[in-house]
C-alpha cells in the first residue's frame, strides 16, 4: 500500500474526464491520476540491468564484434538468409493449403475423406520431422524409379522421379508435409469455433456444405486461426534448420556452421544468424498484425462501415456513383441504439 | 389457383436418441395463411419447424411442402433420401429466420442479403444488389446497407435477417422465435415487418411467445405440449377460450 494512493479523494476507478458532460450536468472530473511507484522502480532497474548487459557484451572478446560485422551482409550468409526464407515460405504455402483441406476432410459428412485425414494426421504428427527429412533425403534410395514414393502422399502433390527432386525440393516437400498436420488441427479448431447457427443460417439458405465451409465458416474461423498459423510460420523459420538432415546445407543455420568451422569463430556467426532470424521473425510478426486486423472485420470496435468505394462493389450499382461517394461513412451509433 | 397445402404434415415424428420431441403431428399450413405455433419451451414447435427444411430429419409420417416430400423421393413404397444438392434446392424456396438471427458477422448487411442470391441462385451482383437495397429499404435499414451485424441493434439484426432471408423469393417463411432474443422496446419494429409480410400474402410459420401478434395477424394458432397438438383453431378463439387444460394453463401465464 502506497501513500499516494489513498490520498487523492477520488484516484482510480474514475471515468475518463474527457467524457463529456452539458453543462447542466454535474462538472466534469479533473481526478488525480493514479500512480503506480513500484511499477516505475522495476521499469528503472530492468533498464539498468540491460544497459550493464549491453555494455558488457559489447566489450566481451567472445562476441567479436568485429567478426560479427564482416559476416552478417556476407554473400554467403545473406544468400543463405533468403534460402531459409524460401524455405519457410514455400512449406508454409503449401502445409496451409494442405492443412484446410486435412481439417476440411476430417469434418466433412464423408467418411472416407474423415479416415484419410485422421491417418495421415496420425503419421505425420506422430513422427518426428527430423526423421521425416531423412527420409525425404533418401526418397531416390528407397524409390528409385517409382514418381509417386510415400504411401501416404496426398493426391493434390504428384512427385515426378527421384532425379527431378533436388534437396531443396524435397527439403519443402519434407518441412511442408510435416507441418500440414499441425495446421490441420489448428484449422479445424478454428472451424469448431463457429457458431452452429452460421452453418444452419447458411444450410437454411439453400448454399451447399462447401458453399457455407469456404463462404461462412472458413472465413470466420480465420480470425482464431491466425495467431497459432503466425506461431507456426515463426517456429518454421526455425525449423528450417533441420533440413541438414536432408541434407540440404544452404540455409542459414547450416551455411553459418560451415563457414565457422571454417573460419573458427562459432560464437559470432551464430550471433549472424540470430540476426537475421530475428529481423525476420520482426517482419513475420507485422505481417500477422495486418492479418489479424484483417480478419477481424465486423467484429470489436475498430471499422464498423464498410468503406464506401468501388473496391466494395458498393458504389457503382447502388444508386449513381457520386450520390454514396460523396457521402461521408455514417455514424454507427447515429440512431442511438447499440 | 393452385390449392396445394403449402405445409402437410401427416402424423409427423421425431425422436433424438430416445427422447421423443414430436408425436404424430398433422397439420395443414395453406397458401398465404400465417399459422402461430405457441407452447412451453421443450414442446417440440422449434423442432416441427426445423423438420420443414429438412435441418431436422423427420423420423415417421409424411412432411410436404408444396406437395413435395421433405427430405425423402417417393418410389414405389418405398422412400429415399435426397442427395445433398436436392435437399438445398428444396430448402432455398423456404425462408428461415432464428432466435439468435445468425447473421454473417464477417460481412455487411448488404453482403450478408446478396450472399445465397449470388452463390446459389448465380444471380448477377448488380441485380443481386439492386434486389437487397429493396429488401432493406422494405425492411426500415436503407442506410445500414454498409454496417456490419455488430454494430446493429437486436431489432436491426433481426430485420437484416428476414430480409437476408426473403432475398431467395420463398414461398415460404419459417420464423423460430424471431423475437425471443429481443429487448423488449425492439420486438415492435421486428413485428411490424412480419405484419408486413403477412399483409403481403406471404405464408408464414411463426414460433412465437407474442399472443398479441398472434391474435391480429395469424389465421390459426397451434398450441403444442410435449410434442403434440394439443388444441388448434382461429388465435381470437382459442385464446379467448382454450378448451384443453395445458392451454389453459400455458396462457393464463403468458397472456
Amino acid at each position: 500500500m502506497n501513500p499516494e494512493s489513498l490520498s487523492g479523494p477520488a484516484a482510480g476507478a474514475t471515468p475518463s474526464p474527457d467524457a463529456t458532460h452539458s453543462s447542466s450536468e454535474g462538472a466534469a472530473i479533473k481526478s488525480v491520476k493514479l500512480r503506480h511507484p513500484i511499477r516505475n522502480v522495476f521499469a528503472v532497474i530492468i533498464v539498468l540491468l540491460a544497459v550493464a548487459f549491453v555494455y558488457d557484451a559489447a566489450l566481451r572478446p567472445a562476441f567479436n564484434w568485429p567478426q560479427v560485422a564482416k559476416y552478417v551482409f556476407d554473400r554467403r550468409i545473406s544468400e543463405a538468409a533468403f534460402n531459409t526464407l524460401q524455405l519457410t515460405v514455400y512449406s508454409m504455402v503449401i502445409a496451409v493449403l494442405l492443412g484446410i483441406l486435412l481439417a476440411v476432410m476430417r469434418l466433412s459428412p464423408n467418411p472416407v475423406f474423415k479416415s484419410l485425414s485422421w491417418f495421415y494426421l496420425w503419421v505425420f504428427r506422430g513422427t518426428p520431422v527430423y526423421v521425416q527429412l531423412t527420409f525425404w533425403g533418401l526418397l531416390s534410395v528407397i524409390y528409385p524409379v517409382i514418381d509417386f514414393g510415400l504411401p501416404f502422399v496426398d493426391p493434390f502433390i504428384s512427385l515426378p522421379t527421384g532425379d527431378a527432386l533436388n534437396v531443396f525440393q524435397l527439403a519443402i516437400i519434407g518441412l511442408a508435409l510435416n507441418e500440414a498436420a499441425y495446421i490441420a488441427e489448428i484449422v479445424r479448431a478454428g472451424i469448431l469455433s463457429v457458431d452452429r447457427g452460421q452453418d444452419e443460417a447458411a444450410t437454411a439458405l439453400g448454399m451447399s456444405w462447401f458453399q457455407s465451409m469456404a463462404r461462412v465458416i472458413i472465413p470466420q474461423s480465420m480470425r482464431v486461426i491466425i495467431p497459432p498459423v503466425g506461431n507456426e510460420v515463426i517456429s518454421m523459420l526455425k525449423t528450417t534448420s533441420l533440413v541438414t538432415a536432408v541434407p540440404y546445407s544452404f540455409d542459414l543455420f547450416t551455411r553459418s556452421r560451415d563457414i565457422s568451422a571454417e573460419a573458427f569463430t562459432p560464437i559470432p556467426l551464430f550471433l549472424v544468424a540470430s540476426i537475421w532470424y530475428l529481423a525476420f521473425t520482426s517482419i513475420l510478426m507485422i505481417g500477422q498484425y495486418f492479418l489479424e486486423k484483417r480478419f477481424a472485420r465486423g467484429i470489436g470496435a475498430a471499422q464498423p462501415e464498410k468503406k464506401v468505394t468501388v473496391a466494395t462493389g458498393l458504389v457503382t450499382v447502388v444508386g449513381s456513383p457520386s450520390d454514396d461517394a460523396s457521402e461521408p461513412p455514417r455514424d454507427p451509433r447515429g440512431d442511438g441504439t447499440r | 389457383m393452385n390449392d396445394t397445402p403449402m405445409v402437410e404434415a401427416d402424423r409427423v415424428s421425431k425422436s433424438f436418441g430416445s427422447n421423443q420431441v414430436l408425436r404424430s403431428i398433422s397439420l395443414t399450413v395453406k397458401r398465404g395463411e400465417v399459422m402461430c405455433l405457441v407452447g412451453p419451451s421443450g414442446s417440440g414447435k422449434s423442432t416441427f419447424l426445423r423438420c420443414i427444411n429438412h435441418l431436422e430429419s423427420v423420423d415417421a409420417g409424411r412432411l410436404r411442402v408444396d406437395g413435395a416430400l421433405v427430405g425423402y423421393r417417393e418410389r414405389g413404397d418405398k422412400l429415399h433420401e435426397l442427395k445433398p444438392q436436392e435437399a438445398a434446392l428444396q430448402r432455398r424456396d423456404i425462408g428461415m429466420v432464428f432466435q439468435r438471427f445468425n447473421l454473417f458477422p464477417h460481412m455487411t448487411a448488404l453482403e450478408n442479403i446478396i450472399e445465397a442470391p449470388l452463390r446459389v441462385k448465380r444471380m448477377s451482383r448488380a441485380k443481386a444488389i439492386e434486389r437487397a437495397t429493396d429488401l432493406l429499404a422494405q425492411v426500415g435499414l436503407d442506410d445500414k446497407a454498409a454496417s456490419y451485424p455488430a454494430h446493429l441493434s437486436g431489432g436491426q439484426q433481426q430485420r437484416v435477417a428476414i430480409a437476408r432471408a426473403l432475398a431467395m423469393d420463398p414461398k415460404l417463411m419459417l420464423f423460430d422465435e424471431p423475437t425471443s432474443a429481443l429487448d423488449p422496446e425492439l420486438v415492435g419494429e421486428v413485428l411490424d415487418v412480419m405484419k408486413q409480410l403477412a399483409k403481403e400474402g406471404m405464408t408464414m410459420i411463426v414460433v412465437t411467445h407474442e399472443m398479441g401478434f398472434a391474435r391480429e395477424v395469424a389465421d390459426s394458432l397451434v398450441f403444442m405440449d410435449g410434442g403434440v397438438v394439443v388444441e388448434s383453431g382461429v388465435p381470437r378463439e382459442v385464446l379467448a377460450n382454450p378448451q384443453h387444460g395445458r392451454t389453459q394453463s400455458f396462457l393464463s401465464k403468458v397472456l
